[in-house]
């Protein structure tokens, strides 16, 4: 934190399409009605992309979504087979204007998926713009059920295909136009780069992920199961983040690309939104954590963001929008001579072993375990906790009377951070710097010095 | 005679409820995720049986009670009871390193009740009798540590037959412990698969001296395991008053019969303060007793009673009066109307501080009820005669590692080898006695 008690400047401006906080809602359920969006912006959402629709309101199966839980938390993840829009486009349109007309300062774009001709997409486009919208978003990312059909990710997959349609939607559009890019493909760049080629104003990215969320275990059937059978789903949520952060880069960093990104996929803190911001995203889209916790979420997703803004003294999204972007390269690229290993704060340790235990069977055997008596625990310098009870001393981590006390053995330590990773214990493992033995270089460099015969190679780390 | 309880079959069915109630699946599956999954766990390492937490916690957290009753069970056949009744705050979660981190330990042992119960209402049997060995032991004691011995001795494949003084199992886990902790009923059940392991019960033996030599040749080894006795007498007078009861007595009238039965005073004076007085002031307090009194020599600093169990006897609005020492019971027309106390003074630290009477201080606690709760008394009368046995402070003494004492083929557990220990002690000590029964009876043949 910082003196700046100034409140930044959230407006955001994505491709031409204005909203008062970066924090649209991706077109998906919480979208599906003017009631809801209504209720979204009252929450403090800046956007919304209404729920894609289509010239025939589809037929939806019952039993939709499936779940993915980790240890006790729900959702991590989440899968559905659901379609786009199962209300009428006319009833859809009429909403979209009421909505536009009532909150003339949020940003309502509007997400199409229609037959792939020029006219079904003229005709569409047209009438959608009609409403007053501020943007549209051609929906080539959904992975079940609209390909089938020739539609989402048949388009979205198929450079040529997504280069097309942008452009005949291109040819009549007066407002921006993003195109949502499905994950479903091997490097993400063609498809962006096609985007770019049909002229479209922006990409939206990620849509969901091919998934099968699970199988139930007592009726064998596959989750979720429609009547015993189940489909390819799309997955989202918080465990899909990372792969939409890569994608989001991926793009960002293409010379070939260059045009404006609203970034989703799991997100649901604030901090979310501030990587996708950092890693190229001009904004954000969020749809799961809306379905799980509902809209409210969003006063703490600005609350976040302001205060993280203040503290680094930014005034407004364009001062870090990008900034990380040139960060991430190529591995040939890292200097090797970075040198790092783990240092345990023995006053924060609590004694749970899960550090030695992911070193000695999951990484280099570098973290020692000794006995340390129970009386003498104070010469560890641990903070655990002591239970006085019938005039005795409890320690917690203590048992069969000894603690266990854990060391770092620097000079086999890799500096993996795995440790630092599993310790429950906040700010108990962290990772110092350390000389490297080796000169700066890359890997590049570094075959170049081994060719020369300028170097030995470098020696390989020592295990048990 | 002193009155039953007033108190309506409701209120006293509240009052003895679990003090510690089941875990729903949501609670114990929140409650088993904040469980580290410690590697050399310091809560296994706390638990006299070593039971795997971590592993059975993991079970719960993902769905598998079965598989969690499985490995408790495994280290601790009383695994319930323990649940129960074990002081997890000085044993497994006084260990639990969330104590550190969030200043709250993983509720182990209702976890571990969690996982118990399922096994116990699908009636999962998870153990099988060994090979037969043609070998027969004798167990003298059907408390806990007779019991966990012959179970570990019938899946070895030995032959087992316990011998039982009274005409009911389970010794004090059926009898002596707190109905709010374990009923009369949870310790039988409990106990049935023991039994259908294949153990011969013989209940209404009580073994003396001869009866001892003659099982120890019928048999090719024996465990005693009879723990301890009577609570010990205060040599003072008017001990023998109507309304001066003793401890066990107290306790076990709420296991023998239907609590509507207890008797229990108006005015109740506890004499003692370790964790069996502070039992036997908390089931007066819960038996409908007006006021509830402990008196002890020393102060709450060193009081053998764990923690949480003052905590819950203050919660019971029990009041304690510190320093202060019985003289004499007082009658008149032949019932208990109060106990002469002197007050003391330590002269030193700690519990080993010297205690001196302050002259002239006596003063009278009014009461109709005074219980005794001053430590229960060796039972070893009849090993006294045994050549070779050793003891010492009235204990026996024995082999830790095989708990064999100096008489080939005779190992002692539970209670008797070790003044007021608790349930989880005493399993264990049957553990070990088995596989040094077992080690023994191979060696011999
Ligand atoms: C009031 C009270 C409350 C307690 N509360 C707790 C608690 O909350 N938690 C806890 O963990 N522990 C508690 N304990 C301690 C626990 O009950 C004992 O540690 C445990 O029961 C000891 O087991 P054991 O098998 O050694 O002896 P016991 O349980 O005493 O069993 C001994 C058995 O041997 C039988 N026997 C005795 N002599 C003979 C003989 N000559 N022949 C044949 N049989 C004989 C007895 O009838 C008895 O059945 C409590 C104890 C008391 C007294
Ligand atoms: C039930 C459901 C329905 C969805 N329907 C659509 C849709 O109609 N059009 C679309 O472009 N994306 C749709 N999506 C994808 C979301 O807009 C979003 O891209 C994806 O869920 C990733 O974001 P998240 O991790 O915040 O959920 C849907 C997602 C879900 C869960
Ligand atoms: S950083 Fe990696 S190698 Fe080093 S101690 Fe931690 S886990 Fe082991
Ligand atoms: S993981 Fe952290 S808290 Fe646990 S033993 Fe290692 S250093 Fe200590
Ligand atoms: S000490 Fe606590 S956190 Fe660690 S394994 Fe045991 S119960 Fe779990």
């Amino acid at each position: 934190m910082t003196n700046n008690t100034k409140k930044p400047n959230l407006k955001s401006n994505l491709a031409g399409i204005r909203s008062p906080n970066p924090f649209w809602l991706a077109s998906a359920p919480p979208t599906n009605s003017a009631y809801q969006v209504s209720r979204a912006f009252e929450a403090g959402w800046g956007g919304a992309v209404w729920k894609t629709l289509g010239h025939e309101p589809i037929v939806n199966v019952s039993s939709r979504y499936g779940g993915l839980n980790y240890d006790g938390r729900k959702l991590m993840g989440l899968n559905n087979i659901e379609l786009i829009t199962d209300r009428t486009l006319e009833t859809n349109l009429k909403e979209i204007r009421q909505v536009k007309r009532d909150f003339p300062d949020h940003a309502v774009i509007v997400s199409l998926m229609v037959e792939s001709t020029r006219e079904a997409w003229h005709d569409i486009v047209k009438r959608t713009e009609d409403t007053g919208c501020d943007g549209l978003e051609l929906n080539f990312g959904c992975p079940h059920g609209m390909s089938e059909r020739g539609m989402g990710a048949a388009v979205g997959q198929v450079p040529e295909y997504t280069e097309m349609v942008t452009a005949w939607v291109k040819e009549v559009a007066q407002t921006p136009v993003l195109v949502k890019l499905t994950p479903n493909v091997t490097d993400i760049t063609h498809m962006g780069r096609a985007a770019v080629a049909g002229g479209a104003d922006g990409v939206s990215l990620i849509n969901t992920i091919n998934s099968i969320i699970g199988v139930d275990l007592d009726t064998l059937s596959p989750l979720p199961s429609v009547a015993g059978k189940g489909s390819h789903g799309g997955y989202c949520g918080p465990a899909v983040k990372p792969i939409a952060l890569n994608m989001v880069q991926k793009l960002a960093s293409d010379p070939g690309f260059g045009i404006p990104i609203s970034g989703i996929g799991g997100i649901q803190a604030w901090q979310d939104t501030i990587e996708f911001m950092l890693l190229g995203a001009g904004n954000v889209q969020v749809c799961t954590a809306v379905m799980h916790y509902g809209f409210r979420i969003v006063e703490h997703l600005i609350s976040g963001l302001e205060n993280w803004m203040m503290g680094k003294n930014f005034c407004q999204l364009d001062d870090f929008i990008g900034h990380t972007v040139s960060s991430v390269g190529d591995w040939n690229e890292l200097d090797l001579s970075y040198k790092v290993v783990a240092e345990i704060d023995q006053s924060k340790c609590i004694h749970c072993g899960l550090c030695f235990i992911a070193c000695e069977d999951g990484a280099h055997q570098s973290i020692s375990q000794t006995r340390i008596a129970e009386d003498d625990y104070p010469s560890i310098g641990s903070a655990a906790a002591v239970t006085l009870s019938a005039g005795k001393t409890f320690i917690a981590g203590a048992g069969d009377g000894y603690l266990n006390k854990y060391e770092i053995k620097e000079d086999t330590c890799v500096g993996c951070n795995l440790c630092s990773l599993v310790c429950p214990a906040d700010g108990c493992i962290t990772m110092v710097e350390r000389e490297s033995s080796i000169p700066s270089m890359n890997w590049s460099q570094y075959q170049d010095r081994l060719a020369k015969g300028e170097m030995e190679p470098i020696p390989p780390p020592e295990h048990l | 005679m002193i009155d039953k309880t007033h108190l309506s079959a409701e209120l006293l069915a509240e009052n003895f409820a679990d003090l510690h109630p089941a875990f729903s699946r949501d609670e114990a599956v929140t409650d088993a995720s904040r469980c580290l999954f410690c590697y050399d766990a310091p809560c296994t390492r706390a638990c006299p049986t070593g039971i795997d937490v971590p592993r059975f916690i993991r079970q719960i957290l993902h769905d598998n009670p079965a598989g969690a009753a499985e490995t408790i069970l495994d280290e601790n056949i009383f695994g319930g009871s323990c649940a129960r009744a074990c002081p997890t705050e000085v044993l497994c979660e006084g260990a639990c390193v969330d104590q550190t981190l969030l200043k709250s330990p993983v509720q182990i042992g209702r976890l571990q009740r969690y996982g118990t119960d399922f096994a116990a209402e699908h009636g999962l049997r998870f153990f099988e009798p060994g090979a037969d060995t043609g070998k027969s032991v004798a167990v003298i004691g059907s408390g806990p540590a007779g019991l966990s011995c012959a179970n570990s001795l019938r899946r070895l494949g030995h032959a087992v037959t316990v011998f039982e003084a009274r005409d009911i199992l389970g010794g004090l886990n059926t009898l002596g412990i707190s109905a709010y902790k374990i009923t009369t009923e949870f310790s039988l059940s409990e106990i049935q698969p023991i039994l259908d392991m294949g153990v011969e019960v013989r209940l209404g033996q009580r073994i003396d001296e001869e009866g001892l030599s003659r099982l120890r040749s019928e048999y090719e080894a024996v465990f005693l395991a009879v723990g301890l006795g009577a609570t010990a007498r205060l040599g003072i007078p008017g001990e023998d008053i109507e309304g001066v009861v003793e401890s066990l007595d107290f306790i076990f009238q709420s296991h023998t019969g239907p609590l509507s039965e207890c008797r229990v005073g108006q005015n109740v004076v506890v004499l003692g303060a370790g964790n069996t007085a502070i039992d036997v002031a908390t089931q007066a307090a819960r038996l409908g007793a007006k006021k509830v009194t402990i008196a002890y020599r020393r102060t709450d600093k060193e009081m053998s009673a764990f923690a949480y169990e003052y905590d819950l006897a203050k919660a019971d609005g029990v009041e304690f009066r510190w320093l202060v020492q019985p003289v004499e019971f007082i009658e008149e027309n032949g019932a208990l109307t109060g106990v002469k106390m002197s007050r003391v003074r330590a002269v030193g630290e700690g519990r080993s501080a010297r205690l001196e009477q302050v002259e002239r201080s006596e003063f009278i606690i009014p009461c109709d009820m005074a219980i005794k709760a001053l430590g229960q008394t060796p039972v070893l009368d009849f090993t006294r005669g045994i050549e070779g046995m050793r003891s010492e402070d009235g204990q026996l003494i024995m082999d830790p590692d095989t708990r064999e004492s100096g008489i080939a083929g005779l190992f002692l557990g539970g209670d008797c080898t070790h003044k007021g220990a608790e349930i989880v002690d005493a399993v264990q000590d049957g553990k070990v006695a088995a596989s040094g029964i077992d080690t023994f009876l191979r060696k011999d043949s």
